[in-house]
């Protein structure tokens, strides 16, 4: 991937003519200069190589390899249990891989310090499957928070855009409330506008739609098109809404026994001649999918959790045997 | 262990290193934790120095009466206060209310995806959820154990003047002719030890939680336990230190 910084005017327009087929991703001040960051439009957002994680002998990702390119939607599907959610949180770099490779925006980020980590992190947003928003802060404040945290804003500034974020996921006016005083969909679509905060050029997304009514799908379905499609902003979604999936991919991977069994576009996938994406995509109880996981399996899944708290700088390669 | 270690040296270079590259703490945090963990703590502060400045003081009327050495009792409350009882005795109390609560707010957050969505966000959770809690911790506690000793003392008055025939003026003098500055200034130490030690033992418990709410309960239960006994422990490492300096 090839990015390029191009020195900005005060109207964040590049001072010199940007190259065809370059986009602008993202504009900072650095030194009092507006710098403009810039890269072809289908460079490689993600790329993953080889991954690897064991738990014991069992490898629940086994040597998995895809690329992401800027602009497209990525649907991540699988039965539960085959390592959908594992590759998300090695993507986002919570989890360490036993072997392989993953490398955002051009950069391995496997083995990285915590600090180096987190400048990468600033480049992406996260929604979580249960919303994880902060209890102890209201819906507006959570909006704000990685605003305040890593930005010069104003608080004016800062109010605007959460309330901006807030209208965009359909919830206006719900800014001094408390997460537990909102439903469990209204929470999902605060960690969408927390996650949308500062306007990332990458969206990680754990089952966006689950919980969610079917117009307030369509909503979220149509904000990430809106996303991908206008801002070439790269999304990777982990859904089991089959409807939802198939509106919003470009491309589609079905995951299972630790490695990709199907990949494609919608309706590549669709047409498969492929029985588990068949059973999978249609939702039939019988199939060649085993429907009960093993105890021996279910005991290595207790392992699938985000790698322990182990401080922040000063963090030690967790390891298994 | 090495969880702990390494928070410690996290929570050093996010105070001591981490504002000279630019990346300040916001002080706001550390006053909200200061009112929890401080103000709120006062009543029950009080209410518990009140009763051992009292029992102080009527165990000593019992003991020292024998030996016609009444006059004395001001000395034993102010130096028991001073150097022990008050470090200890508020020490406990926030063991129990604050490094217990903090453990099952961190914990619960922990097991809610909170901490790890901090981390996604590229929020450090020992900068954004710890440095505010300790430096908050490291300021009230000795606040506190201030607080307890006046109020310690008090107590003790209380049952001089009323039961004892002391006169106010009697006891004040009294009180202040048997401690020298270094009985409080070694309370003052043990408490700013106790205050890191309950604080780093509690945030250590709650963010390495796992296996939901069960796994809260045992955090907090295990922080509360932990936090006594290296409290203790410490106690009497330092009063054995102070003993054989002095």
């Amino acid at each position: 991937m090839t990015e390029l910084e191009l020195l900005g005017s005060a109207g964040w327009q590049p001072v010199l003519p940007r190259p065809p087929n370059f986009v602008i991703v993202s504009s900072f001040i650095r030194h009092s200069d507006f710098v403009i960051l810039i890269m072809p439009a289908d460079a490689t957002i993600i790329e993953v190589n080889n991954l690897v994680r064991r738990f014991g002998d069992r490898a629940v990702l086994d040597g998995i390899s895809f690329n992401v390119h800027r602009g497209e939607t990525l649907v991540i599907m699988g039965g539960s249990g085959c390592g959908k959610s594992t590759m998300l949180r090695h993507m986002i770099g919570s989890m360490r891989p036993t072997a392989g490779s993953v490398r955002l925006f051009g950069e391995e980020i496997t083995g990285m310090k915590e600090l180096e980590i987190e400048r990468v992190r600033l480049r992406f947003g996260m929604l979580f499957q249960s919303g994880a928003l902060l209890a102890s802060l209201t819906v507006g404040e959570n909006v704000a928070l990685p605003l305040t945290q890593h930005t010069n804003k104003s608080p004016d500034e800062i109010e605007q855009i959460v309330k901006g974020k807030l209208e965009m996921v359909g919830l206006t006016g719900f800014e001094d409330l408390k997460p537990d005083e909102i439903s469990g969909g209204m929470k999902k679509r605060v960690g969408l506008a927390r996650a949308l905060a500062l306007d990332p050029e990458l969206l990680f997304s754990d089952e966006p739609t689950s919980g969610l009514d079917p117009i307030m799908t369509a909503v979220v379905d149509q904000l990430t098109l809106k996303l991908t499609q206008g801002r070439h902003m790269t999304a990777v979604v982990v859904s089991h809404d089959m409807t939802s999936a198939f509106r919003i991919a470009t491309r589609m991977i079905m995951l299972g026994h630790g490695s990709i069994v199907a990949e494609g576009t919608p309706d590549e996938i669709r047409n498969s001649p492929n029985p588990e994406v068949q059973q999978f995509i249609h939702g039939r109880a019988d199939g060649p999918i085993p429907l009960n996981v093993s105890q021996e399996e279910h005991k290595d899944l207790q392992h699938v959790r985000p790698r322990p708290f182990l401080g922040a700088r000063f963090r030690f390669h967790h390891k298994h045997t | 262990m090495k969880n702990y270690i390494q928070l410690n040296l996290s929570l050093l270079y996010w105070i001591l290193i981490a504002p000279f590259t630019g990346q300040f703490f916001k002080i706001g945090p550390i006053f909200r934790q200061m009112v929890f963990i401080g103000v709120r703590a006062a009543p029950m502060v009080a209410l518990t120095a009140f009763s051992v400045g009292v029992t102080l003081a009527m165990q000593a009327a019992h003991s020292l009466e024998s030996l016609g050495a009444e006059m004395y009792i001001p000395d034993l409350v102010m130096i028991t206060l001073l150097r022990e009882m008050g470090p200890v005795l508020i020490a406990v109390i926030v063991i129990g209310r604050s490094g217990s609560a903090v453990a099952a707010e961190l914990g619960t957050m922990k097991v809610s995806e909170e901490i790890e969505a901090l981390e996604v966000m590229a929020i450090n959770p020992v900068q954004y959820l710890v440095v505010p809690r300790f430096l908050a911790m490291l300021v009230m506690l000795p606040a506190l154990t201030i607080f307890g000793n006046y109020i310690g003392i008090l107590g003790g008055w209380a049952v001089c003047t009323f039961a004892l025939d002391f006169n106010t003026a009697g006891y004040i003098l009294r009180a202040l002719e048997s401690a020298d500055t270094w009985d409080l200034y070694s309370g003052m130490i043990k408490s700013v030890v106790f205050a890191w030690i309950i604080i780093t033992i509690s945030c250590n418990a709650g963010l390495n939680v796992e296996g939901g709410a069960e796994g809260v309960g045992q955090a907090t239960t295990a922080s509360v336990v932990q936090a006594l006994l290296a409290m203790l422990v410490m106690n009497a490492v330092l009063t054995g230190i102070f003993f054989f300096a002095a």
